[in-house]
């Protein structure tokens, strides 16, 4: 029997011929991952376990993104470890405020992932990586510790789910209807411990930074990774990037897939997950009406230049709605600076809406744009669970950049036509 | 190893952003998360739960965010054991990484109470209720799997 893209990678990673699905494995890693949160438990871990140095210094990346720059005294401490744990163990992909992006957006533009890799990151998001065909998945804090003192983690073999992309979408939609469509489909739990395989001629017409939003959300249908196959478009944003040799894997031609899923991009529509799951999903003509009183565009999902420029297209000439807070995040400083160069904050700012330094912030409570109770949010982020942006009876809407754009204006949820 | 007492019980898809708000995660001190613990869905929960109790939810348990701060809360708060129909894969990992003892039963998730008096016993993977009489069993861990819960967690088993 064939083995997957997935399986093929990790029994690439663990020494081995083949693997099945079920097989308990140990791999080698090429890139550990955490964050100021996840970051600090790990650091404790490490150091109780007498560990002394990382397995690899170059393969290391701590970045702090979610509480930056630091909201409170606590969220300062945490940092501090952080910078410290950095600067003693000589860690090179280190990232500072000044310098760092929201993780998930920061690493591919980096170059820090590529793929045929095997990245594990103390943070769900960290499947985001499957996009450039890497094998990518989030793990916790302890992982993390035991990943950077032994450049290892062991690993359950997933089996997949197969998504066979068809068609051209529509000119609005783009890789946060389809994610948000598959969710909707399958379930919060509908890829559970399973890899989620994304291929098919419809690929083409998704570009990376819809694919990154993609595989972002495998986590939020369960799933252990999301994988692109790798394509012209993936190398042709890797070629600007990338240095380092990698390999390109693809699934054999008889691999074993627990569903296969045919997806026509060309018959969907804008689509937006309802409080309180990312699988509450509606297409845009069947959302009724709902009132916001805040819009926010950025995160790991869709906080890249490509959900910047869309949502400007939408937002050029206009205003914001009485009473809505509009904030837009863009993801990485290099993002922020291009953004600013096309005269994106021109156009937002005259449309009434404030711009951020990048962070994770609001997207889950954080700062930056809690809300209070009662409120109501449309967010391109990824998660919509009871009390994810502040209060426990506030709602967030999940959607695309230029869904959220279009609401913003208009003060109630409404697709990017009604503009 | 065993663990008896009252049982806290909760539906499917627990996330951890309501075991542990975001919110408190500019703390990682394990007391100061377990006094938050399941405070958006259950703001009882901290005052009534007593150390030993168990806690029982159907599936996909602990989904969303990698926060290892959920099962360090969980385990804080005084919960001896968590048992679901089933467990979303990155918590799943991190409570045996911690030490805070899961087991998978979807019978027992279905048919425990709450408030029920419950023992299990982690060896035999044997659930009984005490309160209705009903006994289930777990599906037993790979022998990986438990060579990481008797050395006490991740960190310890790579001494």
């Amino acid at each position: 029997m064939g083995m997957t893209m997935t399986q093929k990678i990790l029994a690439d990673h663990a020494g081995l011929e083949s693997v099945k699905a079920g097989q308990l494995i140990k791999a080698k890693l090429d890139m550990v991952l955490g964050n100021d949160v996840t970051t600090p438990v790990a650091i404790k871990e490490f150091k109780a376990a007498g560990f002394d140095k990382v397995f690899d210094k170059d393969k290391v990346s701590i970045v702090l993104d979610h509480f930056t720059p630091n909201k409170d005294i606590k969220s300062a401490e945490h940092c501090k470890m952080c910078r410290e744990f950095a600067g003693v163990k000589d860690v090179t992909n280190f990232y500072d405020v000044g310098e760092m992006g929201v993780e998930h957006a920061l690493l591919p533009e980096k170059g820090l992932v590529a793929p045929g890799e095997v990245i594990i990151g103390a943070d769900s998001h960290t499947c985001t990586y499957g996009a450039v065909g890497a094998f990518s998945t989030g793990v916790g804090s302890t992982d993390m510790a035991a990943g950077m003192a032994t450049g290892e983690a062991w690993f359950k073999v997933p089996s997949a789910l197969k998504f066979n992309l068809t068609g051209k979408p529509a000119k609005w939609i783009s890789g946060k209807d389809v994610i948000l469509h598959i969710i909707g489909m399958i379930g919060v739990d509908g890829a559970l411990y399973k890899s989620m395989e994304f291929g098919g001629d419809g690929l083409k017409y998704l570009s990376i930074d819809d694919r990154l939003t993609m595989a972002n959300m495998a986590i939020e249908a369960g799933g252990k990774n999301g994988i692109f196959e790798v394509d012209d478009v993936t190398k042709a944003y890797l070629d600007e990037r990338v240095d380092r040799e990698y390999k390109i894997y693809t699934a054999d031609s008889d691999a074993e897939y627990d569903a296969v899923y045919d997806i026509d991009l060309s018959a969907l529509k804008p689509t937006v997950a309802f409080p309180h799951l990312p699988e509450n999903t509606k297409t845009i003509d069947e959302v009724g009406e709902v009132k916001l009183d805040q819009c926010v565009i950025g995160s790991c999902t869709n906080g890249r230049l490509e959900d910047l420029e869309k949502a400007a297209e939408i937002f050029k000439g206009k205003h914001v709605a009485k009473n809505i807070r509009a904030i837009i995040i863009p993801a990485t400083q290099k993002i922020y600076r291009e953004a600013m160069k096309e005269g994106l904050f021109d156009i937002f700012m005259d449309a009434g809406c404030v711009i951020s330094t990048p962070t994770c912030g609001p997207c889950l409570g954080g700062h930056m744009g809690i809300l209070a109770k009662g409120e109501r949010a449309i967010s391109t982020s990824n998660r919509n669970f009871v009390g994810r942006m502040g209060h426990p009876e506030s709602e967030v809407y999940l959607a695309s950049p230029v869904v959220a754009a279009a609401s913003a204006i208009k003060g109630y949820i409404c697709g990017p036509d009604e503009i | 190893m065993n663990a008896k007492g009252k049982v806290h019980k909760y539906l499917d898809n627990v996330d951890t952003d309501v075991i542990i708000p975001a919110r408190y995660l500019n703390s990682s001190v394990p007391s100061e998360l377990a006094a938050h613990c399941m405070e958006d869905i259950d703001k009882d929960f901290v005052n009534n739960v007593k150390h030993g109790d168990i806690m029982v939810a159907r599936n996909n348990f602990g989904c969303g965010s990698s926060r290892e701060h959920a099962p360090i809360a969980i385990k804080a708060s005084g919960i001896g054991c968590v048992i679901a129909a089933t467990f979303a894969r990155i918590f799943y990992r991190n409570a045996i990484n911690i030490g805070l003892p899961i087991m998978e039963c979807p019978e027992a998730a279905e048919n425990i109470n709450a408030g029920d008096e419950v023992e299990v016993d982690f060896d035999t993977g044997i659930i009984k209720d005490i309160t209705n009489g009903k006994e289930f069993k777990a599906e037993p861990f790979p022998e990986f799997i438990k060579e990481i819960i008797n050395k006490n967690g991740l960190m310890n088993s790579l001494k």
